[in-house]
């Protein structure tokens, strides 16, 4: 099966005032597995469904390879969506749910049945063909989706918010199997989510989006370490914005005019943990909480800002005693001490 | 069922089950009243002669003449004919609403609605006055030269057919849309991803799904318009005797009771066959739900 690239030229779309997609462009390689991360309303659901062929862009253009899509019809462009809800056909069993989209390009009969359950194996979902999709579990379900999505080899997948509706522990099943199912296939696919975790784990690079642009399109560790912006540094996770002068180096030199974001799992209690030219924060203990895997102290700077510091329980000696309205200094090695370009904290 | 171990729950549970059964005590009493006795005396009355004694009589008079059967399959010939064209132009006009944005949605089916707010009688007549030789369509098309002679579009089984179309249409089409409108979007969507055209759509998807509604809305057409009475009185001007007719005249002509009562309980077995044949059909749309559909 061979993959194709996708070109998303500056993609225009309103609803009256309201404009959905503001000129986003991006280019996905072939083979690549790219996702749409941003909370609801930032416009990733409406960039997908552009690309699907369901919501038609006011300007802009769609290629798929070198082809222009903008204007085709959606069931002429070969392309593979995995539904929020799923969208199984109730009135169909298993196996004509996956067997569907090739009746629709006429495949001979046996070699139709053949194909979906060789899909369905693929989905470990072998042995139950027969079912119906009434008395399948939500994974399962998702799984006939995917099945269904793959069984006609479309050259590129779109995936809405497949998992979101399972729970936990099957959620991260299903992300570590979508991503596996991705590098056997090969097939370019890009994936929304609102889950900043998911999107790091599944993918090869981030798109984030709000408020109908794209903030920053990076690695998952480029896009986790060094945001461009704040609204990135703040939706990836517990981000402290740190205004110029509030920290100083431990070295005595010079602190940051800029304003810094440093992770609040970047911070240590042993100043030896931190190199030299690391930073130091002070602040009063404002609350503490016990997560299991760590301990989340809220410090409160002096001039009234409060800063979030995760220490691993592993080396959280000393936690468990602090007390409220305690003076703490918490430090953070220089490299993870991140300047956000052009920022006002 | 939950075993209440403590006499006062049971209690409890026993009082709260007779309030809600107590509920449709009215309910049971008019129907008794309005529909069960009547029945009963109508059956009585279809083994009584004139003089009041006991006879089959009624029933070897009525089900020997040819009248009756003419009636009968002209019954059968208006609810099959209105059925089919609801099914031809309802079901259509449903997937239309359904897939219309929500405002027109409303919009247009105030307006397939407003013919229900109106008097049978009174929409029977503006028929007869759109409808007849001198009436505005005819004017219309003698006028513009379309037909040389005016057509004749009432008094006879074409108007009586419009008449009824024009009556059933609106109670047709609100299960169908129903069905339609509560199918989820995505399905559409999904299928349309897949490769298929909207014909495609709409064959192996949106009408399997709406399967349900457009049973029930037959049969409501069924029930309907086989006891139907004023508009073919009004506008099938004596040519067209569907068995609601053939009872009115056995009555009014012959002051007949017993054959009048005799062709009453016809028209109820009917109705009782066709009721059980549409059940039969939805059991068995329940039953092959999931089936594979191929496209």
């Amino acid at each position: 099966m061979k993959s194709l690239p996708i070109t998303i030229d500056s993609v225009r779309k309103a609803y009256g005032s309201y404009v959905a997609l503001d000129d986003v462009s991006l280019d996905i390689q072939a083979g690549e597995f790219l996702t749409l991360l941003g909370p609801s309303g930032s416009g990733k659901t409406t960039l997908l469904m552009a690309l699907a062929g369901f919501v038609r862009p006011d300007s802009g253009k769609l290629l798929l390879g070198d082809r222009d899509i903008t204007r085709l019809a959606p069931n002429k462009r070969d392309i593979g969506i995995v539904f929020q809800n799923y969208a199984l056909f109730p009135h169909m069993n298993v196996l004509a749910n996956v067997e569907y989209p090739l009746v629709l390009r006429k495949t001979p009969k046996a070699e139709a049945r053949q194909r979906a359950l060789d899909t369905l194996a693929r989905v470990k979902l072998d042995g139950l063909s027969e079912r119906n999709i009434a008395a399948l579990s939500g994974g399962q379900r998702q799984r006939v989706a995917l099945a269904r999505a793959i069984v006609f080899e479309p050259r590129v997948m779109l995936m809405d918010e497949p998992l979101s509706a399972l729970d936990k522990n099957l959620r991260e099943t299903m992300q570590y199997e979508i991503r596996r199912l991705h590098d056997d296939l090969g097939i370019t696919t890009i994936y929304v989510t609102h889950d900043q975790r998911e999107a790091l784990i599944m993918s090869d690079r981030v798109a984030v989006m709000n408020s109908g642009r794209i903030q920053q399109i990076d690695t998952p560790q480029q896009i986790y370490d060094r945001p461009s912006t704040r609204f990135v540094a703040e939706f990836m996770g517990e981000a402290n914005i740190v205004a110029p002068g509030s920290v100083r180096r431990i070295d005595g030199a010079d602190a940051s005019r800029e304003t810094l974001m440093i992770r609040a799992e970047s911070f240590h209690l042993d100043a030896k943990l931190v190199g030299r030219d690391g930073v130091a924060l002070e602040g009063t203990l404002r609350a503490k909480a016990f997560r299991g895997e760590n301990w989340l102290l809220t410090l409160a700077l002096d001039g009234g800002r409060e800063v979030l510091v995760c220490i691993p329980a592993a080396l959280a000696g000393g936690c468990a005693e602090l007390a409220t309205g305690q003076r703490v200094t918490a430090y953070a090695p220089a490299a993870k001490v991140h300047t956000i370009p052009g920022a006002v904290a | 069922m939950t075993v209440l171990a403590d006499p006062a729950l049971a209690a409890d549970a026993r009082r709260e089950r007779r309030f809600f059964l107590s509920l449709s005590l009215p309910a049971l009493f008019i129907v008794g009243l309005a529909a069960i006795l009547p029945i009963a005396w109508i059956i009585r009355q279809s083994f009584l002669t004139t003089g009041g004694e006991y006879t089959v009589g009624n029933y070897e008079k009525v089900l020997s003449s040819g009248l009756t059967w003419s009636a009968l399959v002209t019954t059968l010939e208006l609810s099959l004919g209105t059925l089919a064209i609801c099914i031809l132009l309802g079901t259509p006009l449903a997937l239309a609403l359904a897939s219309a944005r929500p405002r027109v949605a409303n919009l247009l089916m105030a307006f397939v609605m407003l013919p229900l707010w109106t008097s049978i009688l009174v929409r029977t007549y503006g028929w007869l006055v759109l409808l007849r030789r001198e009436g505005l369509i005819n004017a219309a098309l003698t006028g513009s030269g379309l037909t040389a002679e005016p057509l004749p579009l009432v008094y006879n089984f074409t108007g009586t057919l419009i008449g009824m179309v024009h009556y059933m249409l609106p109670l047709f089409l609100l299960p169908v849309y129903a069905a339609m409108r509560d199918i989820d979007a995505n399905l559409v969507r999904a299928s349309a991803s897949m490769g298929a055209t909207l014909g495609q759509t709409i064959r192996t998807v949106i009408l399997p799904l709406s399967a349900g509604g457009i049973v029930s809305g037959s049969l409501i057409v069924f029930i309907y318009t086989i006891g139907f009475f004023i508009t073919p009185a009004v506008l099938g001007g004596g040519k067209v005797n569907p068995l609601s007719i053939r009872i009115e005249r056995t009555l009014s002509t012959f002051q007949d009771w017993g054959s009048a009562s005799v062709l009453g309980i016809l028209l109820l077995v009917l109705m009782a066959l066709i009721g059980v044949m549409f059940l039969a059909a939805r059991r068995l749309l329940a039953r092959n739900k999931f089936g594979a559909a191929h496209a």
